[in-house]
């Protein structure tokens, strides 16, 4: 076929203009988090303490650190769905969350505790926080990809890499009602080893899922 | 090349407020730039340059589909070339070469040699033909015989609304059955 008749074919077809990549990936996450939530609910469950945890000021980190997480890995996304996008710049606001939790190790480690800093690293079940987050983080990956799929990303393994940390950090938001570790120490340790994982995931598939 | 930068950020404004002649001037005005970018990757790669209008396609079709992730407050050419270049990449990586990305095959140089003859390109051709029969037709149609959406939905008795989706369609399919040789 000729370009000219190409071009005549593209001029034809309005359709489908206006919805930009940020409404799809609202619309897709939107969709997958109450998917996580059930998941959560129906096996895992809340802590059985939760009421009172709310009182506890390390408690209410872990929702300020993955939510900063989330929404800085999702800003960072929608920036990088642009195809002439440079990650120079962006990539440290995905430090944000990492910064939230430097601060709140300083603080914890000028409170006495009952308890050495290595076992509040350790806490009571690190394994579970590395296995539950990734499949939690699951549901809320696939929808990241696909509402990224409207985008057009010069650099489809960063990207799907940045989806795997958001998504993470939506996981980790659910999962941290159910996480009896507070200590930002066992935050800093598993909660990032996780996200990692996950991040990991979206890396490779990134390149298959983004591609235009 | 700022005025002309200028002008095809304006093309495109009006475009996207739902212009279809400014967005067809647009693109007939991209794609000398694009062509003669496309030749300069593949002589760069070792490749035969007449295969440069299928990749000047295939940028054309994600341009298309993808004209959504342009901001409108910047200005179109690096968009235009970043997409491009990708799609150059992608092309000669499937072809199993080694890429180095040279930013400057897609510089913002109007083609030096006067516009010659080119070929029809082959790989969309091909790719027509493996469309499901409705989108076809109505691609061939338009394309082809330059009927408009009216004229071709009165010619295989379907409404408006469904040539425009199965032109849309179509046209989806092509790129994707672009990415995937």
């Amino acid at each position: 076929m000729e370009t000219d008749r190409l071009i005549q074919a593209l001029a034809a077809d309005g359709a489908d203009r206006y919805r930009p990549v940020g409404q799809v990936l609202a619309a897709s996450l939107l969709v997958a988090l109450p998917v996580s939530a059930a998941l959560l609910l129906s096996t895992l469950g809340l802590r059985p303490d939760l009421s009172q945890a709310m009182h506890n000021p390390f408690f209410d980190l872990k929702f300020v650190v993955t939510l900063a997480l989330s929404l800085s890995a999702i800003t960072v996304a929608l920036h990088l769905s642009r195809p002439e996008a440079t990650a120079k710049g962006w990539r440290l606001l995905l430090l944000a969350p990492l910064a939230i939790l430097g601060l709140a190790i300083g603080a914890e480690a000028m409170l006495p505790h009952r308890t050495s800093a290595m076992t509040r690293l350790v806490g009571h079940n690190s394994m579970l926080c590395l296995g539950a987050i990734p499949v939690l983080s699951l549901p809320i990956l696939g929808a990241a990809l696909l509402g990224l799929r409207r985008g057009a990303p010069s650099r489809p393994v960063l990207v799907g890499a940045v989806a795997g940390m958001l998504s993470a950090g939506l996981a980790g938001t659910l999962y941290a009602a159910h996480c009896v570790d507070d200590s930002p120490l066992f935050v800093a340790t598993w909660y990032t080893l996780a996200t990692a994982i996950v991040a990991g995931i979206g890396a490779l598939l990134g390149p298959r899922v983004l591609r235009y | 090349m700022r005025g002309r930068d200028d002008e095809w950020t304006e093309l495109m404004l009006s475009a996207n407020a739902g212009d279809s002649i400014a967005y067809r001037r647009l693109l007939e005005s991209v794609t000398p730039v694009l062509r003669a970018g496309a030749r300069r990757g593949l002589a760069r790669a070792g490749q035969p340059v007449d295969q440069a209008e299928d990749i000047v396609q295939e940028i054309l079709l994600a341009v298309h589909l993808k004209r959504h992730t342009w901001d409108g407050t910047a200005p179109f050419a690096p968009w235009l070339l970043a997409i491009a270049r990708n799609k150059l990449i992608d092309t000669l990586r499937r072809r199993g070469r080694r890429v180095f990305v040279d930013i400057d095959d897609f510089a913002e140089t109007l083609p030096s040699e006067p516009p010659r003859e080119t070929l029809p390109a082959s790989e969309v051709t091909k790719h027509l033909e493996a469309l499901p029969a409705r989108q076809r037709e109505v691609l061939q149609s338009i394309a082809v015989d330059s009927a408009s959406i009216k004229d071709t939905a009165a010619k295989l008795s379907m409404s408006e609304g469904a040539v425009r989706v199965a032109l849309h369609r179509g046209l989806s399919a092509l790129a994707a059955k672009l990415r995937t040789v």
